[in-house]
């Protein structure tokens, strides 16, 4: 075990064993979307007051997770690697930036969509709502923080401090619709007693859920193999593999 | 349930259909774009490579 991580540790045995995990994990991805989207779009039942518009649910709520998720991880890995200057946290972190700022743009949208019929409005400026556009700001301006610097290094420093300070942000999110007055319904699953939602609703949700979570695992481990390809791109593992292509 | 009923979404077909067509589209970019920065690299590489061989 401590081998283990020792060898993911080297972006050698990281490259590789990425690549072994990448179609499993995909393929898992892909089996969980089909469960979800059958159960979500088909099995689930139409809600009593929404109609069929609720089913917007099943991506807009998971994405939702998912833009909160990936930037806890972005800051957490950002955090490792200026603690203990692991290489392969900082390209977590920033091959982490435009995956979850594509989720963070998807809840976004998607709630827009789902609001123009429910509220009247396709936006408003309310505190989840701006709380999650200021996400979507904050992923961006790591993406074009570690761009503007040329320096790898420099630049993971520089990022992760940025995605650090912007922590501050998620429990603000995550809160915002119990400390102000908001249109945006309330959480109905992660309440302590029992989630205010029927079990046909849940299941479709938690297995959406379940398929973003590997979906994200998949394409972080691509794009962090990328990301280790160009940083590495001088030592004698990399010319080696590029003169075999 | 048929399939035209399937596809209407009891009228909310615009958005609910838009929605999940956005999330295909943002899920594929997702996959795409680091295997085409992939591949641009590896080309740029291998450029890298053969120029070094010509010239030592």
């Amino acid at each position: 075990m401590k081998r283990f991580f020792h060898q993911l540790g080297s972006p050698k045995h990281f490259y590789r064993i990425a690549g072994r995990w990448i179609p499993w994990l995909g393929l898992a991805c892909v089996l969980f979307l089909l469960a979800g989207l059958y159960q979500g779009l088909v099995v689930a039942p139409t809600d009593y007051q929404q109609g069929d518009s609720y089913r917007i649910m099943f991506v807009h709520v998971p994405a939702a997770w998912m833009s909160l998720f990936i930037y806890v991880v972005m800051a957490a890995a950002g955090a490792i690697g200026l603690i203990w200057h692991m290489k392969l946290a900082e390209v977590v972190a920033i091959a982490s930036a435009p995956i979850g700022a594509s989720f963070t743009f998807l809840a976004l949208v998607t709630g827009s969509i789902w609001g123009k019929p429910m509220w009247g409005a396709w936006w408003v400026w309310d505190a989840r709502l701006t709380s999650e556009l200021i996400l979507l700001f904050l992923y961006l301006g790591v993406i074009a923080l570690h761009n503007a610097v040329e320096d790898k290094r420099t630049a993971a420093r520089a990022t992760s401090i940025l995605a650090i300070v912007g922590v501050v942000n998620i429990p603000i999110i995550h809160y915002s619709v119990e400390w102000w007055n908001t249109l945006h319904q309330g959480p109905t699953v992660t309440k302590f007693d029992a989630p205010s939602i029927d079990m046909r609703m849940l299941i479709p949700l938690l297995l959406m859920a379940v398929a973003f979570k590997l979906f994200y695992a998949t394409v972080l481990l691509m794009r962090a193999r990328v990301e280790v390809l160009e940083r590495e791109r001088n030592t004698r593992w990399v010319r080696e593999l590029v003169s075999q292509s | 349930m048929n399939l035209n009923e399937f596809l209407h979404m009891g009228g909310y077909a615009a958005y609910v259909w838009s929605s999940y067509g956005l999330a295909a589209v943002v899920l594929a970019a997702n996959v795409l774009a680091p295997m085409r920065q992939r591949r641009r690299l590896l080309r740029r590489l291998a450029q890298r490579e053969r120029r070094a061989r010509r010239n030592p």
